[in-house]
């Protein structure tokens, strides 16, 4: 039997618009976009031009601190543009698809004969090593490291999250290969949901399983390893999306990159929330044409509420995402005596207002951030939905004032952005929490790097 | 409300940068977010946010204040009227009256004085107005005796509202009570207007409402349990242990009512705004010390009556719960909790120059709290690190 693990500490967002287990057919996209930002803390090195032919696995660019990271056209086709923002930072670079996703041929092998050193090189040369991402710091992994573990949470709990288990079937046999790729590197810890029924998660090989009960985070990568072995100042644990761990089986069982994602759009503003295969980097027009409300002016956002970015329907679906969310931006633009009107619509965890009578009820919330930015006022706010042995309060003081000794006494290796992300929401001083903890990551990793 | 939010959005420019009113930025600002929620969206992080935010936050705290606001300016009416004589024929409503025409001009100047230095503070910093000294602004002249002049008062607004809060960067990085500091002050600085037995009780006609008692004095109950003999009220008759409930007493003005008091108690652990845990450590506290100081007490009164006279109550259930200036972990709440309960007794029991102790034994836990929270971390820190060599 698996270990099992609860958690107490965390809360479920009721929202309007999850997606039903079903597959929505949509037309393929024509462009396909590959955004650095994406791969946390990368410096690109751009190395095609507009016009380039490209295969599906043909770098698009690479880090330039290690050019053998490369990060690989998900389609086949040719690149019509590199994308500058200020200070000429690549912000993306496109690529037009023929249609045909054709794929760079590698050898299909049998990775369980592998050494770790091949699997590294083999998922290097395919552009699958840039989804490897590091705790300390949560930034893209540097293939020269020797992690203690893997981790792979198969579940998401955030809200109106995807259903990995639909993304897994009739891949089964591609998980079950790259998670014996990954185990070649480094044990892998396999982070299932309660909920979970398939054969595939509950008896998968080469890995140690833990199942998680309880509210988000319980699927957060970073609240399962702090709950099974937390990372320790000079440790670096590495993880890997549930979805990615596909990628790799398919480059060992078929010698094919393949990409192509099951994407859930979801979302208050979305007429029939459901799933649909996707290629990553597609343009998500395709995707939400003709699929949403058009009452209110609308946020379309490429990931989930709680920690993905707003973007447009021209953008791009993010190297990471297997969402597209869409909420109303601003639902009443003239919310009068917000302080003293008991709002009977809104959703609060605090009990100030009524949400609390209806436990079922399902809400639209919109992007306002509700209330001005204050200095921390209340306590244990952070506490009740942060269920890591951690301080948080502590920690982002820490943060705040720039204190590095106490940032690495408080616990900062252990965690990553998306962690804060539910104390961000509840936070009644309206702090951006994510934005914080990452500064204060970056500061920590300039300084000990 | 479209045309009022309209009209606002018309006259904003003039109070942005370069309008010709922008020296009235932060006061435009400050109505524009009470008015109406700011319609500003996430640009980092997340996307959505709970609905919660510090105004809703501080307006609970004064919606738990009123029982006992209303409750004491009854009780000042009904204490002059004791003091002149005339309870019999003057009804309940102009001892209300007559009770809020005296706190009126005594709430105003708090709040005049104390939010127009912020208003000047937020202008100067180019700051959002924050909304703490709502509830100090309403505090203070509940902690304050009757008979308290205005402009006393006002300077102790103006030196707590500097001095304790903005000095130190504005609501949620003071170190101490905001509201207790202008006690204090006005204890140290004028302990004639705060101690005593002529301020407890109104003794001035107002607008031909209440009498005027010439040389009137009334001790508070614990300055009489101080001086060894049973407490008394206004007219020298016994104060019960219903007197006692219901706050009708010389006193602070909002501290005398036990019942008006819970009220509030039950609105801010309900809406979760206040900690139980610190709220009831208080009152662990206070019951330990009590037994330990069992044969020390004064005769006078059953000792379980401390609990319920003065501040202890008031005290423990809005002054203790403060969330910036208390214990913020909660291993630390019952700590600071307890202390408070426990030295306001040690106060009051050992000490003779002070009958009241819960304002002292705030102040010295807010100075303390940022160590005991200090320990409760600093284990968490120890952890981790033995963590560390363990795996070494």
């Amino acid at each position: 039997m698996h270990r099992v693990v609860k958690i107490s500490k965390g809360l479920n967002i009721n929202l309007k618009g999850a997606p039903v287990a079903e597959m929505t057919s949509v037309e393929a996209a024509k462009l396909y976009a590959l955004m650095p930002a994406d791969f946390t803390r990368v410096t690109p090195k751009v190395v095609v031009k507009p016009e380039d032919a490209v295969k599906a696995g043909d770098p698009l660019f690479v880090d330039k601190a290690n050019p053998e990271m490369q990060f690989v056209s998900p389609v086949s086709g040719k690149v019509v543009a590199v994308n500058r923002g200020e200070r000429r930072r690549v912000l993306s670079v496109v690529v037009e698809s023929d249609g045909k996703f054709e794929s760079v041929e590698y050898k299909a092998k049998d990775v369980l004969s592998l050494s770790s050193d091949e699997v590294k090189a083999d998922l290097l040369k395919a552009g699958l090593f840039a989804f490897m991402r590091q705790r300390p710091y949560d930034v893209i992994a540097n293939p020269s490291d020797t992690p203690r573990a893997i981790y792979v949470s198969a579940f998401d709990s955030k809200p109106l999250a995807v259903n990995f288990e639909i993304a897994l079937k009739g891949n089964e046999e591609d998980f079950q290969t790259g998670l014996d790729a990954l185990s070649r590197i480094a044990p892998v810890h396999l982070g299932i949901c309660a909920c979970q029924k398939s054969t595939a998660l509950l008896v998968a090989k080469n890995v140690t399983t833990t199942i998680f009960k309880g509210p988000h985070p319980a699927g957060n990568v970073g609240v399962q390893i702090n709950k099974t072995a937390p990372v320790n100042k000079g440790e670096i644990v590495w993880t890997i999306g549930a979805e990615e761990v596909i990628f790799i089986g398919r480059l060992f069982n078929k010698g094919k990159v393949d990409f192509t994602r099951t994407v859930a759009l979801a979302g208050s503003e979305v007429k029939n929330p459901s799933y649909s295969k996707v290629v990553l980097g597609a343009q998500i027009s395709t995707l939400v044409e003709g699929r949403l409300e058009d009452k209110n002016e609308l946020r379309i956002i490429d990931g989930n509420v709680l920690t993905g970015k707003k973007t447009a329907a021209d953008g791009f679906l993010g190297a990471f995402s297997t969402e597209i969310t869409v909420i109303p931006e601003i639902l009443n633009d003239a919310d009068i005596l917000g302080w003293a009107a008991p709002r009977f619509g809104m959703y609060s965890t605090s009990r100030s207002y009524f949400s609390w009578l209806f436990p079922k009820r399902k809400y639209t919330i919109d992007a306002r951030i509700k209330g001005g930015e204050r200095h921390m006022i209340m306590s244990n706010e952070y506490d009740k939905v942060f269920p890591m042995d951690i301080y948080p309060e502590y920690l982002i003081k820490a943060i705040i004032t720039g204190n590095i000794d106490k940032m690495e006494q408080l616990g900062i290796y252990e965690v990553a952005p998306e962690d804060f992300a539910l104390c961000e929401f509840v936070d009644s001083s309206k702090l951006e929490l994510q934005r914080i903890v990452r500064e204060g990551l970056d500061k920590l990793r300039a300084e000990m790097c | 409300m479209k045309f009022l939010r309209n009209y606002i959005d018309k006259i904003k420019p003039n109070f942005e940068e370069g309008g010709k009113l922008h020296a009235f930025r932060s006061l435009f600002d400050g109505f524009e977010t009470f008015l109406f929620v700011p319609n500003d969206t996430a640009k980092s992080g997340v996307n959505i946010h709970d609905a919660i935010d510090s105004k809703r936050i501080m307006s609970l705290v004064v919606i738990a204040l009123m029982p006992a606001m209303l409750v004491g300016m009854y009780n000042i009416g009904l204490q002059n009227a004791i003091a002149a004589g005339t309870v019999e024929t003057t009804t309940w409503f102009s001892m209300f009256l007559y009770g809020l025409l005296v706190m009126l001009p005594k709430i105003a100047v708090s709040y005049i004085v104390g939010l127009g230095i912020e208003f000047t503070v937020a202008q100067w910093k180019n700051e959002e107005i924050h909304e703490g000294f709502l509830v100090s602004g309403i505090l203070i002249p509940m902690i304050v005796p009757v008979g308290c002049p205005l402009w006393i008062l006002a300077l102790a607004t103006a030196f707590a509202v500097i001095f304790a809060k903005e000095v130190f960067g504005g609501t949620g990085m003071n170190i101490v009570n905001v509201a207790l500091i202008a006690r204090a002050f006005i204890f140290f600085a004028y302990p004639s207007v705060i101690s005593g037995d002529t301020v407890w009780v109104a003794t001035e006609s107002i607008c031909g409402l209440g009498a005027t008692v010439d040389g009137y004095t009334c001790a508070t109950a614990l300055q009489h349990v101080a001086n060894g003999v049973a407490p008394v009220g206004a007219a020298g008759a016994e104060l019960g242990v219903c007197d006692m409930l219901f706050g009708f007493m010389p006193g602070s003005i909002g501290e005398t009512s036990v019942v008006a008091i819970a009220l509030g108690a039950i609105l801010l652990l309900w809406t979760g705004v206040a900690s139980w845990k610190t709220m009831l450590s208080v009152f662990v506290g206070g019951v330990v010390m009590l037994f330990v100081f069992g044969d020390k007490l004064p005769e006078s009164i059953p000792f379980w009556h401390h609990l319920l006279l003065g501040g202890f109550c008031f005290g423990a259930v809005f002054m203790a719960t403060d969330p910036v200036t208390s214990a913020r972990t909660e291993v630390g709440k019952y700590i600071y909790g307890f202390g408070i309960g426990a030295m306001t007794i040690l106060i009051r029991v050992l000490n003779p120059g002070y009958p009241e102790g819960m304002m002292l034994a705030i102040l010295l836990m807010n100075v303390t709290a940022p160590f005991i929270d200090y320990c409760v971390v600093q284990s968490n820190v120890n952890a981790r690190a033995k963590r560390l060599t363990k795996k070494n």
